[in-house]
């Protein structure tokens, strides 16, 4: 049993976590919490799936194609996912984590309808290993245990690691992420600033939605290397609570989402016998013990936005 | 037409509903110039500014600024007009630094031009810096990098009169700056307004403090219940002539007001101080409260009313000083160690009736017989050993919405469905049936029509006869004058008086009101 794979493994992983965190992290900033998380992952899961099956039915042979194929009919499914949710909870003003479950449930309901209906196909795991896989020849990642930590992953686990902290920097630094931080922490301020909440709100869910699809197409590419999965849903819900865990801040979650993963993997890796499955409680956990410190600190920056998961009414007056 | 007018506006009205905020007011201000706009509450003075600052659109009338015609439909383009408003509840976001809060909502262009840079980044290097120089020139005291929660308050003000300088502002509105400021710190703002008024800038400030009206203003425009009463120059006038156009002659209201028969003490309140987590909000306080008598509290709302009633019911902490009840066997009860059940259990009754109505009191979900149950569903009865005991909250549901003539389609409609004079009827009713030694009623007929405001003070006086100690906090001067035996005016937290309701005038409680407290005033 080598270390170094267990390790490259758990990173390769950790690439779902990342994407589902930075995603909902974007969406939390603009003050709507949703819960549907999950689901988005399985609608991306299921867009994936879509995507592959058109590009191998169009028998191109083209890595390009395969790409653009598969990413935007993911990014497609799970912006639809995205749109659902703002339309509810954002027009229709309902309540965020009614929606969410419900937008979870119904995620894993489609997933499971379209992946059996599209059904196996070869061509899937043709693909994940042909062009999913890894980006840099393997004469050059093998070198070392160095290189195999570092660039022995796909093209995906490196658009997650660049999303994460783009988003951190657009949301810390740039004009429109803090229109964007104001909706979520007093909305009725930022309007009264000329900022058009719902827009911000609406492109924040979209956008979100979209990062946080594209975990199901690196599950399906990557993890599951082509293999059908129907229910995907537990790895979302590890990515929102690991949110909580990086402070709203994606780049911290690329840290949080490394450690999650690790402990996620480490049961199948290791035969720790029957207390080993534990080992997979252990992210929640450390996320209540994140929670309770941070609020024994009750630091400002800490918190989450203040005005998450409260709807704006704007009132008359 | 004098070239150096800034802003006027000519026959503003505003509805709300059947309710006339302001009417046909016309009003005129020149470059340099500072305009205290003085009323009572609910005058319409609010409403004014913000029909100008673009947040209400007048139904009828017209403003112009710099002589041209402006049609201002949000606060965005207020500032075109270079028009800002300062609001009472400061609009800034806690966990951003000043800068951020000043440069929030700006789009990239205007943010470029007001930094007066075309190629200017987003970085907020330069905002700051401009930030610096504005603060140089007003002598502002700000932090560009400091966080908004760490600010006190008269920062926070600060960092608000700079958003608007920062957006090129040359009329500005102040709602209320001194309501939460410390005599020093209302100082200082008073020196920034005066340089402001030097650099050319107008300023119209909106309060109900004579003193300061006399001190920091040039001309002073009187509001009384959305009507202009007049708008006289600062040095022409004194604060008496100001009071009587404030509050208006007395109206004769005809409310039956019974002798005082026999009082007895129920209520010992001994230098009472509370303080909340910004500042003290009620010094010193000492008051009787004595059954078979009216107490009548009058005061600019945010006064302590609200925290002075709070405080007695148990909700508030107690800082200094002690509150006792006086029970029936004539024993001192004190109720700083008693919870709120315990206090409300001796039979002190609070029933608060707050902007939103349903903010305290009642749960607007629950249907008229549940909120009847929240004051009486821990006295169950072993009968019900498990369940709830419904009978007895029907009943007096049953009762109370006949004998109040509560409109309703039944008993079992959500609370929330009710307009809001019913609302309060049943709050009201419902306070009044546990038969309370001390009824505490605040705001009870706000917004409620001549009818059912008689209702209530009919209501209020039959606890009065059947010798309960009545506290009534309200708004309207003629009403607290009609109805109740003793009236304690509060200002800023301290009690400027204690008089008698029979002899008092309307001019007497107005100066009280607004009276700031050097000489120290107390007792009975």
């Amino acid at each position: 049993m080598d270390i170094t794979n267990f390790f490259v493994m758990s990173i390769n992983l950790a690439a779902v976590f990342i994407f589902g965190s930075t995603g909902e992290s974007i969406t939390e900033k603009s003050g709507h919490l949703n819960m549907g998380i999950p689901g988005i992952a399985c609608l991306g899961f299921c867009g994936s799936v879509l995507g592959a099956n058109i590009y191998l039915n169009s028998g191109a042979d083209n890595i390009f194609l395969a790409y653009l194929s598969i990413i935007f009919f993911a990014l497609l499914c799970s912006a639809i996912g995205g749109l659902i949710f703002a339309f509810f909870t954002v027009s229709l003003k309902c309540n965020q984590n009614v929606t969410g479950l419900t937008l979870t449930t119904f995620g894993v309901g489609i997933n499971t309808f379209i992946v059996s209906t599209i059904g196996d196909n070869p061509g899937y795991s043709v693909i994940s290993f042909n062009y999913f896989q890894h980006i840099f020849p393997e004469s050059f990642f093998n070198a070392n245990d160095f290189t195999k930590l570092f660039f022995s992953y796909g093209f995906l686990f490196y658009l997650a690691i660049f999303l994460a902290i783009f988003s951190t920097i657009f949301l810390k630094k740039t004009r429109i992420g803090l229109n964007l931080r104001a909706c979520g922490e007093n909305p009725s301020v930022a309007d009264a600033a000329g900022i058009n909440v719902t827009r911000y709100r609406y492109i924040a869910i979209i956008v979100g939605a979209m990062i946080a699809g594209l975990s199901g197409t690196f599950l399906f590419m990557n993890h599951f290397k082509g293999a059908l999965e129907y229910d995907i849903s537990s790895y979302g819900w590890l990515a929102v609570a690991l949110v909580i865990f990086a402070m709203w801040n994606p780049s911290l979650s690329i840290v949080g989402s490394i450690l999650f993963s690790l402990f996620y993997c480490a049961p199948s890796y290791f035969n720790f016998g029957t207390y080993g499955k534990l080992a997979t409680a252990l992210p929640y956990l450390i996320t209540i013990i994140v929670l309770t410190i941070t609020s024994i600190f009750n630091k400002k920056e800490m918190q989450g936005p203040a005005s998450l998961g409260i709807t704006y009414f704007r009132e008359d007056r | 037409m004098n070239k150096n007018i800034t802003l006027e506006v000519k026959n503003i009205t505003k509805k709300f509903g059947d309710v006339i905020a302001l009417n046909d007011i016309s009003l005129a201000l020149e470059k340099g110039e500072i305009l205290a706009l003085l009323g009572e509450n609910g005058s319409g003075k609010t409403s004014l500014m913000n029909v100008i600052a673009g947040i209400y659109f007048p139904d009828n009338g017209e403003i112009f600024v710099n002589g041209e015609k402006a049609k201002i439909n949000s606060p965005k383009e207020a500032y075109k007009y270079k028009i800002g408003m300062i609001h009472q509840h400061y609009k800034l976001i806690d966990v951003f630094t000043a800068v951020e809060n000043v440069v929030l909502g700006l789009s990239k262009n205007e943010y470029r031009e007001l930094l007066g840079n075309p190629k200017a980044k987003f970085n907020l290097k330069e905002a700051e810096n401009r930030m610096n120089e504005i603060s140089a020139a007003f002598e502002f005291n700000i932090n560009p990098r400091k966080k908004v929660y760490n600010m006190a308050i008269s920062e926070k003000q600060t960092l608000e009169i700079l958003k608007v300088l920062f957006r090129g502002v040359d009329i500005l509105i102040l709602d209320e700056p001194t309501a939460v400021l410390t005599p020093q710190e209302t100082k200082r703002l008073f020196k920034v307004l005066r340089n402001m008024k030097e650099a050319g800038k107008t300023i119209i400030i909106i309060t109900h403090k004579l003193n300061e009206v006399m001190e920091i203003s040039d001309k002073v425009a009187v509001l009384r219940k959305g009507e202009l009463i007049g708008t006289v120059e600062t040095s022409k006038t004194n604060e008496n002539e100001l009071t009587e156009m404030m509050v208006g002659k007395k109206i004769d209201l005809n409310i039956e007001r019974s002798e005082v028969k026999n009082p007895q003490i129920k209520l010992l309140i001994k230098n009472l101080t509370v303080r909340n987590e910004e500042r003290v909000v009620l010094s010193n306080i000492n008051l009787n409260v004595r059954s078979h008598e009216i107490l009548g509290i009058a005061g600019i709302a945010g006064s302590g009313q609200k925290e002075l009633l709070e405080t007695i019911a148990g909700l508030n902490k107690i800082e200094d000083g002690e509150i006792c009840f006086i029970n029936d066997k004539n024993e001192e009860v004190d109720l700083k160690k008693l919870s709120p059940t315990k206090i409300r259990n001796l039979g002190i009754s609070l029933s608060f009736v707050p902007e939103d109505r349903l903010g305290m009191g009642l749960v607007g979900d629950f249907n008229l017989v549940d909120n009847v149950m929240l004051r009486s569903y821990r006295n169950n009865s072993n009968k019900h050993f498990l369940t709830t005991d419904k009978k007895n909250p029907t009943n007096l549901t049953k009762n109370i919405v006949e004998e109040l003539e509560v409109v309703t389609p039944n008993i079992k409609t959500q609370i929330s469905k009710l307009s809001g004079g019913n609302v309060q009827k049943v709050l009201v009713g419902r306070e009044i049936a546990s038969q309370p030694k001390v009824l505490m009623a605040a705001y009870p007929v706000r917004g409620l029509d001549i009818n059912s405001s008689y209702l209530i003070y009919n209501l209020l006086n039959e606890q009065k006869n059947n010798d309960a100690a009545v506290i009534y906090v309200g708004e309207d001067l003629d009403v607290i004058l009609a109805l109740c035996d003793k009236i304690a005016v509060l200002c800023a937290g301290k009690i400027t008086g204690i008089v008698d309701a029979r002899t008092t005038t309307k001019e007497e409680i107005g100066l009280l009101m607004t009276k700031n407290t050097e000489n120290e005033e107390n007792g009975n």
